[in-house]
């Protein structure tokens, strides 16, 4: 499935805004994109598992803070940076 | 109060041949910011500098630190205001980097229970001489990891994360400073790997003589005015802690209430800090040893007085050194500016060259860098118009 990558995590994907992954489950997915891209997750996931303050993951037009609910082969997958100042 | 005599107490002073030589060679500036990292280079004679571009510019850096046992070695810790922290490590002094695969993280928590989290890396320590690929870490809230590969992986150092008194300790997140409760003054005593020292904000000083495998406070006689029991084992708020490594049974700690020095033998904190002129108060972030003279210290006092401004007092910034282990002290403020300088200096702002005469150094939290090639007693300003400086280190024998 289609996962956009946002402009703070492009140094790890290449400069690619946007990459292809699968995964039964968004922590699936994201373990596969740390395989490739090393230390992406734990930049937007910490050691309990959590969604870092700072960030927000949406499935399709949901957001979702639990990484464990199921994806579809045709879920698009956008991790955004929430608003912050300063 | 008596000033212990630093040239015969053979128990504690490394033997003289271990004296370490002036450097005469180039030198930089590590200098870490809220928003990136630079690297100012001293020219010939540690006059003209040069700034660098900006390294990971917009990541907040607390901490990038030389590794002595391989000069061209570099590792910072950093996050942003949106990604997680971790540590990039350098091989070729700056030019290209490397992240760690596994950075500091606390163990996961079982189900239903509450596990910590790393805030960010704030304080990097190279291991023991003799340790190559060794280094510490001090993290926010209060974690203490250790890395034996040069900093790619790092591991928990249990005897301090999962200490049954850990939590007591270091109180709760409130207990720290405005921007969280850090681990710092990560320091290994040159005479023995397993033998270590801590600094907690909030906390207190802490030992351990198995390489980190037990802890033990060490606070007495230090003040902590901010706690309703008048003497306690632990709580305390040291803001930097330092060690002289000609003389490491001697400690020096730049405390929120207070300079002190304390001798092992003796066992209880000493206020040097009362000697300081009484209109200044002995309120300050960091604390600066001379690499050769374990008697002299340099401090920069900050505004300690009611709300805790935490700016230079009065408006007038000014260094104050001591030559006789805190029992006297100087001021030194030529060439800083004489009025109207609200200037902050954080607790790892501050830092010192092996050249001789020594070379000072200071970040402020305005972005600006000072420096004196004489011991503090000319200050120019080396660079200016920086975001907030977190930490400045000193990097030597580069090629």
């Amino acid at each position: 499935m289609k996962v956009y990558v946002p402009s703070a995590l492009r140094s790890y994907t290449g400069q690619r805004d946007e990459v292809e992954a699968s995964g039964a489950s968004l922590d699936e997915l994201l373990r596969e994109l740390d395989q490739r891209y090393p230390g992406f997750r734990f930049r937007i996931i910490d050691e309990q598992g959590s969604i870092r303050p700072h960030i927000k993951i949406f499935v399709n037009h949901d957001q979702v803070r639990d990484l464990t609910g199921r994806l579809r082969a045709e879920d698009e997958v956008s991790i955004l940076l929430a608003l912050s100042g300063g | 109060m008596s000033k212990p005599d630093s040239s015969n107490d053979n128990t504690s002073v490394v033997p003289t041949n271990h004296k370490p030589k002036p450097d005469k060679g180039p030198l930089a500036l590590l200098i870490a910011t809220r928003k990136g990292a630079f690297i100012l280079r001293g020219g010939k004679n540690r006059g003209k500098w040069k700034l660098s571009e900006p390294i990971f510019l917009g990541q907040m850096v607390h901490h990038m630190v030389q590794d002595p046992r391989d000069p061209q070695t570099i590792l910072m810790g950093c996050r942003t205001g949106h990604l997680g922290p971790t540590i990039f490590r350098s091989n070729d002094f700056g030019k290209t980097w490397t992240e760690a695969q596994t950075p500091p993280a606390f163990p996961k928590a079982p189900e239903g229970e509450q596990g910590r989290v790393v805030d960010h890396v704030f304080w990097l320590t190279p291991g023991h001489a003799t340790e190559s690929g060794v280094w510490w870490a001090g993290s926010s809230p209060q974690g203490l990891f250790r890395s034996e590969d040069g900093g790619s992986t790092w591991e928990g150092v249990s005897g301090f994360n999962d200490h049954p008194m850990r939590d007591a300790w270091v109180g709760g997140l409130g207990d720290g400073t405005p921007d969280g409760p850090k681990m710092h003054s990560i320091l290994i005593d040159p005479r023995d790997p397993n033998h270590m020292y801590i600094g907690m904000s909030g906390g207190g000083v802490f030992e351990s003589t198995d390489r980190g495998a037990d802890w033990k406070p060490l606070n007495k006689g230090c003040v902590a005015d901010f706690l309703p029991i008048p003497d306690p084992e632990y709580g305390h708020d040291p803001h930097c802690v330092r060690l002289h490594p000609l003389m490491p049974d001697r400690l020096y700690q730049q405390n929120h209430c207070g300079i002190y020095r304390l001798e092992r033998d003796e066992g209880v904190w000493s206020r040097i800090g009362d000697n300081m002129p009484r209109k200044v108060g002995d309120i300050g972030f960091p604390m600066v040893l001379h690499p050769r003279d374990p008697d002299t210290v340099w401090v920069f006092p900050m505004d300690g007085t009611t709300v805790w401004p935490r700016t230079s007092p009065d408006g007038k910034p000014a260094a104050y050194v001591t030559h006789d282990a805190g029992q006297t002290w100087k001021r030194l403020d030529k060439g800083l500016p004489r009025k109207h300088a609200w200037l902050t200096v954080q607790r790892q702002a501050m830092t010192a060259d092996s050249h001789e005469p020594v070379g000072i150094y200071f970040g402020t939290t305005n972005g600006d860098v000072w420096g004196s090639t004489n011991e503090g007693k000319k200050w120019d300003c080396l660079t200016r118009h920086l975001p907030h400086v977190y930490a400045v280190e000193v990097a030597e024998h580069l090629k």
